[in-house]
């Protein structure tokens, strides 16, 4: 027993970076959209971090990166990304931004992987973030199952435990800060994590050299995918500016005594 | 206007939750006829409660009354085919984010989720992590919307005499449900039921006038004010990430207490920041928090001013020992 684990990951603006809408020829982007330095996306790469955890206890199997992003912003994600856990590239070249078409998304995907060369359908786990810090809308993965024919899913996935019978156990989240868990029979399965229990591994140079003689070919090879948007009608920043009260050189005391009557509501 | 389908999965008394009777009410709004699509639970006793609000279609049997992929996809395609929708609403449960978006895919169609408001020049709702708000429509049918609670107010009807047609559909799914675990412990997660969320941010663990760091002290402190207040604890994400990284970095905090871009965003009628520093981010965290007060010792702190009500510019240590005190 042997998995093929095809993790989908995107790329998304460094959290740090203010963003701010402009209206582009395709419709809505980001002010400086190329120029904003981008990480992959964060519950993408905690897939990707729980795809090569997998990998090293199953002898046998491969992890394969899918991304659709500019090859140019993905390149520079790599650089860092690549030293950290071992994978195969497939590069899509398109927009990364969160204002496209799920579903067009969705379709360069699922071809992508399609045409992995050997890749094993039957083995085949699909893994990616239940959501990105794009588009954030949890779409696009289940889509990506449902073109490959997958149709046992989980989204918000915390853990992946694989019985000896090739069963996996999934814990997903639910309402209230609770955990549903299921077992499903063994692959095929699509598993949307969310941040998984894995620390982000350290930089490995090994690992990096060893990735990058695949992902310099691969982005090179790398297709265009079509990818639309749709009739947006607007598109704004939140406008919410509180009068802050400062409250200073006041005693810890006092302060205390006036949170507490605020927590208890008096 | 197109016919619209309400998806619900009412409980094994046949109630439907507040987020469902929200999508009832928003679907009314549009306009056009509404059919309520039900999957699993009590579809006859819900039937009594919301046949009122129009056409009532059902799939049960045990295997419907769990939530899970195979079995919710199979289910709300029988009922998008069997009303012939061309819009398909539903609250933004776990159970149907999990299954419409690939429901969507199978009917042709295209979905959106976490709508926050709806009417029938076009939808809102977040991008970027609630960081852009953008509105828009779409000629793609049939669309499917996932609802966040609180986009409408409830519907309410009187009860009815219960008619439904129950749709017929088959489903051999290769998942068991075994059922839901909570974490052990109440400071574990986020409790979303919780007046109060209370947010620790990386200032705890940073060396203190003394020129020491007093990690386990700050613990004992955080930990002292979410027992006694009867708070959620949030994180800020460094915090997060230091004890993803093995460090010896109050240690009860896991991803799942991390709110902000890449936490969660909860939603509690008070927050509580102690410590933090920082920028739009953590700014997240707190879009629905609708009373924030904040403790920090930068009073130019970029977070807290025009962002928290108050800004008690002191020393959290202080403070929170005095507080600890004061709700014991």
């Amino acid at each position: 027993m042997s998995y093929h684990i095809a993790v989908c990951a995107g790329i998304v603006p460094d959290p740090l970076q203010t963003l701010e809408p402009v209206s582009g020829p395709q419709g809505p982007a980001l002010k400086n959209e190329m120029m904003l330095p981008a990480v992959l996306d964060p519950w993408a790469a905690h897939a990707l971090y729980e795809a090569s955890h997998l990998a090293k206890n199953v002898p046998g199997s491969k992890v394969y990166l899918v991304s659709l992003a500019p090859k140019a912003k993905l390149q520079q994600v790599l650089m860092t990304m690549a030293q950290k856990v071992a994978f195969e590239l497939v590069a899509l070249d398109g927009p990364s931004s969160g204002f496209t078409e799920s579903a067009d998304v969705a379709s360069a995907l699922a071809a992508a992987i399609e045409a992995i060369p050997g890749l094993d359908r039957s083995q085949l786990l699909l893994f990616g973030g239940w959501e990105s810090a794009a588009r954030a809308a949890g779409t696009t993965l289940a889509m990506v199952g449902e073109r490959l024919g997958i149709t046992e899913q989980f989204q918000g996935v915390d853990a992946l435990k694989v019985g000896a019978d090739g069963s996996l156990e999934i814990l997903e989240r639910v309402e209230g800060g609770k955990h549903q868990v299921s077992v499903c029979a063994g692959a095929p399965a699509v598993l949307g994590w969310a941040t998984g229990s894995l620390p982000e591994p350290p930089n490995s140079p090994q690992t990096g050299m060893q990735n990058m003689r695949t992902v310099m070919p691969a982005l090179q090879k790398a297709k265009p995918a079509q990818v639309g948007a749709h009739a947006f009608l607007s598109v704004s920043l939140p406008k919410q500016q509180r009068t802050t009260r400062i409250v200073k050189d006041v005693p810890a005391a006092e302060v205390a005594r006036e949170i507490a009557a605020w927590i208890r509501g008096s | 206007m197109e016919t619209i389908l309400v998806l619900l999965h009412p409980d094994a008394e046949g109630a439907i939750a507040k987020a469902g009777l929200e999508a009832i009410a928003a679907a009314h709004g549009l306009g056009g006829e509404v059919i309520i699509g039900l999957v699993g639970g009590n579809a006859a006793g819900a039937a009594k409660v919301i046949g009122g609000a129009g056409r009532v279609l059902a799939v049960e049997g045990d295997a419907f009354s769990q939530s899970r992929y195979a079995t919710d996809a199979a289910a709300a395609q029988a009922l998008v085919a069997a009303s012939k929708a061309g819009i398909v609403m539903a609250p933004a449960t776990s159970r149907w984010s999990r299954c419409l978006a690939g429901v969507a895919q199978r009917c042709g169609g295209r979905i959106d989720s976490h709508i926050t408001a709806i009417a029938p020049e076009g939808v809102t709702r977040w991008y970027y992590r609630q960081r852009i708000e953008a509105t828009f429509t779409r000629a793609e049918l049939p669309w499917f919307l996932l609802l966040e609670s609180g986009a409408a107010s409830a519907w309410q009807g009187a009860p009815c005499d219960g008619t439904f047609e129950r749709i017929a559909v088959e489903a051999a799914p290769r998942t068991e449900v075994k059922g839901v675990v909570s974490p052990g412990a109440g400071e574990q997660t986020v409790k979303p039921e919780a007046e109060l969320l209370f947010v620790a941010g990386a200032g705890w663990t940073k060396k203190q006038k003394d020129g020491a760091a007093h990690v386990e002290r700050a613990g004992e402190l955080i930990l002292g004010i979410v027992r006694t207040a009867g708070a959620s604890l949030g994180s800020s994400k460094s915090l997060v990430d230091l004890s993803g990284e093995g460090q010896a970095v109050l240690p009860f905090l896991s991803h799942l207490n991390q709110v902000g871009q890449t936490g969660s965003t909860p939603r509690h009628p008070k927050g509580l920041a102690t410590c933090c520093h920082g920028e739009e981010p953590h700014v997240v965290g707190w879009r629905f928090i609708q009373d924030r007060r904040a403790v920090n010792l930068d009073a130019n702190c970029g977070w807290a001013r025009g962002k928290a009500d108050v800004l008690y510019v002191a020393d959290a240590f202080e403070v929170m020992e005095e507080l600890n005190r004061l709700l014991a």
